[in-house]
């Protein structure tokens, strides 16, 4: 038995691209060359500015979108499914097992169905359960996991505040007992204590009930603390990967270092400047040959400048990757 | 020296069909040119209520209270009625950034139209000059290719482009005071740094007075001189962002900086402010913090208290309530 749950081999994930329709046809590489392990019960973070293609590729892990090469393969107890070419009635069985919890509570929520409407649809549309009585049982269950109260059930989405409703949507995704959870922004659009209390949610029902969680953000002082592994993401490639504390103690791609030095310290005196990059991440559709990251990089050497670098991870430390590229550079 | 703005008693409160809704009470706020006065809170906690009371932005069904004062260089805004008063504050001598760019900018008329619209409104000045005013101020904000910009619309630009070209608008007709009301919040955080380093530079150089609204106390360490924390339409504690952060003394205040994640120490756990922000609708009485507060006393529980701000050390205001409860 594998101890990984998830494990992600060179996918990569094109998008056809046609400005009107007599221009030419384009690719827009949104993720290139991905190779990554999810290790069962991990909390696995993935960072990145808007546009680095961490969306895609969690839903490319969720069989949502195709992917273009490359394999993802999920370890299940008693046999893999590969993703890549997986038949109709094994992404049945898939679904139940990998789950995705959105970005923003208020669209995700159907405001003409109960909550116990909305939590007990995935185990209908999958015919999970049997019975009413039975669909009733797993929903109060979950329901009262995710600290929602029962008198809860039967109001509509616009009766609840924002975290309530997040409540709601993490009960949906866990209902089908999956052991898989994509979180792709679940907490950006809340308020601090608010995402304080989903966070230690989250936690609490990983132990609870066995998750490994992909968990999406570009909030790096919340996935420092959360996460046990993080893959810091530019522009289609991972140029960081590391366990969270090495990471943040030590960064060694310098988009990492900038990313970090970005965030606003709350002490007052600190009144260090950012590391500022210049620009703006560039476009999908024409990415730099060569270091994705050279346009913005604040020393790049002469190779790299030119375009002549080729990206690729490789361990510096035990479990610490960096794209090869900066590790050279600098 | 009198202050750049004054806020004095402010009430808010809108005539809704489910009865008067109170989004504001009592708050009084002064800042002085050059300064930074931050303002955060939860949502919901009437930030941008004050923030648009300034320019009476606030829709046909608010209401202020009579004895409310809102002093912007020596003038009463709210008892500005007339449109040509009006013009003088929304856009003339306060200007305003709003969360949203994309939502802020017309998406049928080219940026430099739209920029150009406002001066001529506000400033006694003909087109020509107009656009080259816009153009060195797109530049000033670090906009490469000013030019092209000027003639684009707003969806060709990306996210921190836009969020740059709205305070180039902002600042091109020389406000006293600007209001920037989350206007980081929808940005990544390399995005983020680039706009506080450029409010930072741009304040030194015309020393106008900003009220920085936001819910990321990272940011107004970062950027504010002054802070005042808003829960449920009252300030609970204001002043110099040092001691606000660095000692705080209102739970609530408290409770916001447990709540957020530190980098720097990852063993710390998080700890959420109990309970939820009730609904303005059934707003507590006496203290409005109590329905969540950690060690409410007596009197403050069957809400016999009132709230008032006093000072605890010099400059450091907190509500008087949590004083004597804690």
């Amino acid at each position: 038995m594998s101890e990984n749950l998830i494990s992600v081999n060179n996918v990569s994930v094109n998008f056809d691209y046609q400005e009107n329709f007599i221009s030419k046809k384009q690719k827009i590489h949104a993720v290139n060359n991905i190779n990554i392990k999810i290790k069962k019960g991990s909390f696995f973070g993935l960072v990145g500015e808007s546009g680095s293609g961490k969306t895609t590729l969690g839903r490319a892990i969720l069989g949502a979108n195709k992917i273009s090469s490359g394999n993802v393969i999920f370890h299940d107890d008693e046999r893999d499914y590969d993703l890549t070419n997986i038949n109709k009635q094994d992404l049945k069985e898939y679904r139940k097992k990998a789950q995705l919890i959105f970005q923003d509570p208020y669209a995700a929520l159907s405001p003409r169905m109960t909550v116990r409407d909305i939590i007990a649809e995935p185990l209908e549309v999958m015919r999970i359960t049997n019975s009413r009585q039975e669909t009733d049982d797993r929903v109060r269950d979950i329901a009262s996991k995710c600290r929602l109260n029962l008198e809860h059930l039967r109001r509509f989405p616009h009766a609840f505040s924002g975290g309530q409703r997040q409540r709601i949507s993490i009960a949906r995704a866990l209902v089908s007992n999956p052991k898989f959870i994509v979180a792709d922004e679940s907490v950006a659009a809340l308020d601090v204590s608010i995402q304080a209390d989903i966070l230690n949610l989250l936690k609490q029902l990983q132990n609870e009930l066995n998750l490994t969680y992909l968990f999406i953000s570009h909030d790096l002082s919340v996935v420092a603390h959360v996460c046990d592994i993080v893959a810091v993401m530019y522009l289609g490639h991972i140029v960081e990967m590391a366990p969270s504390r090495k990471l943040f103690k030590n960064p060694k791609h310098s988009y990492t270092k900038a990313l970090l030095s970005s965030i606003p310290s709350i002490d007052p005196e600190n009144k260090s400047r950012a590391i500022e990059l210049k620009g703006e991440i560039p476009s999908a559709l024409n990415p730099p040959s060569g270091c994705v990251f050279r346009t913005r990089c604040p020393n790049p050497c002469d190779n790299c400048r030119n375009g002549k670098t080729e990206m690729g991870l490789i361990e510096v430390e035990p479990e610490h990757w960096v794209d090869q590229c900066c590790a050279n550079c600098s | 020296m009198s202050h750049l703005l004054e806020v004095k008693n402010l009430d808010v409160k809108f005539d809704t069909d489910e009865g008067r809704i109170t989004a504001v009470e009592n708050i009084s706020l002064s800042l002085d040119q050059g300064k930074v006065l931050g303002i955060v809170g939860e949502s919901g906690s009437g930030k941008s209520v004050t923030a648009k009371a300034i320019m009476q932005l606030n829709p046909g069904n608010t209401k202020y209270n009579d004895d409310a004062e809102i002093i912007l260089d020596n003038e009463n805004v709210l008892r500005f009625t007339s449109k040509d008063d009006l013009k003088k504050i929304r856009g003339g001598k306060v200007s305003m950034i709003f969360q949203e760019p994309m939502a802020s900018f017309a998406p049928a008329i080219k940026i430099g139209a739209q920029m150009v619209e406002q001066l001529l409104i506000h400033k006694d000045i003909n087109k020509n000059e107009a656009k080259e005013i816009s153009i060195n101020m797109l530049q000033r904000v670090g906009i490469a290719d000013a030019e092209k910009r000027f003639n684009q619309y707003a969806f060709e630009l990306s996210g921190g482009m836009r969020q740059r070209a709205m305070i180039a608008m902002a600042l091109s007709t020389m406000p006293k005071l600007l209001l920037a009301d989350e206007p980081t919040t929808a940005l990544d955080v390399t995005i983020q740094a680039q706009v506080i380093n450029l409010v930072k530079d741009i304040i030194q150089e015309y020393q106008m007075g900003v009220i920085f609204i936001t819910h990321d106390l990272g940011v107004i360490a970062q950027i504010a001189d002054d802070v005042a924390v808003m829960y449920l339409g009252s300030v609970v504690e204001k002043g110099p962002v040092n001691k606000i952060l660095k000692n705080p003394k209102h739970p609530y205040t408290k409770g916001l900086l447990e709540a957020l994640p530190d980098v720097n120490n990852l063993d710390a756990p998080l700890r959420p402010i109990p309970g939820n922000i009730p609904s303005p609708l059934d707003r507590p009485s006496g203290c409005v913090f109590r329905t969540r507060c950690p060690n409410p006393c007596d009197n403050c529980r069957n809400g016999n208290t009132e709230m008032g701000l006093i000072e605890v050390e010099p400059g450091h205001w907190v509500d008087q309530c949590c004083i004597n409860c804690g």
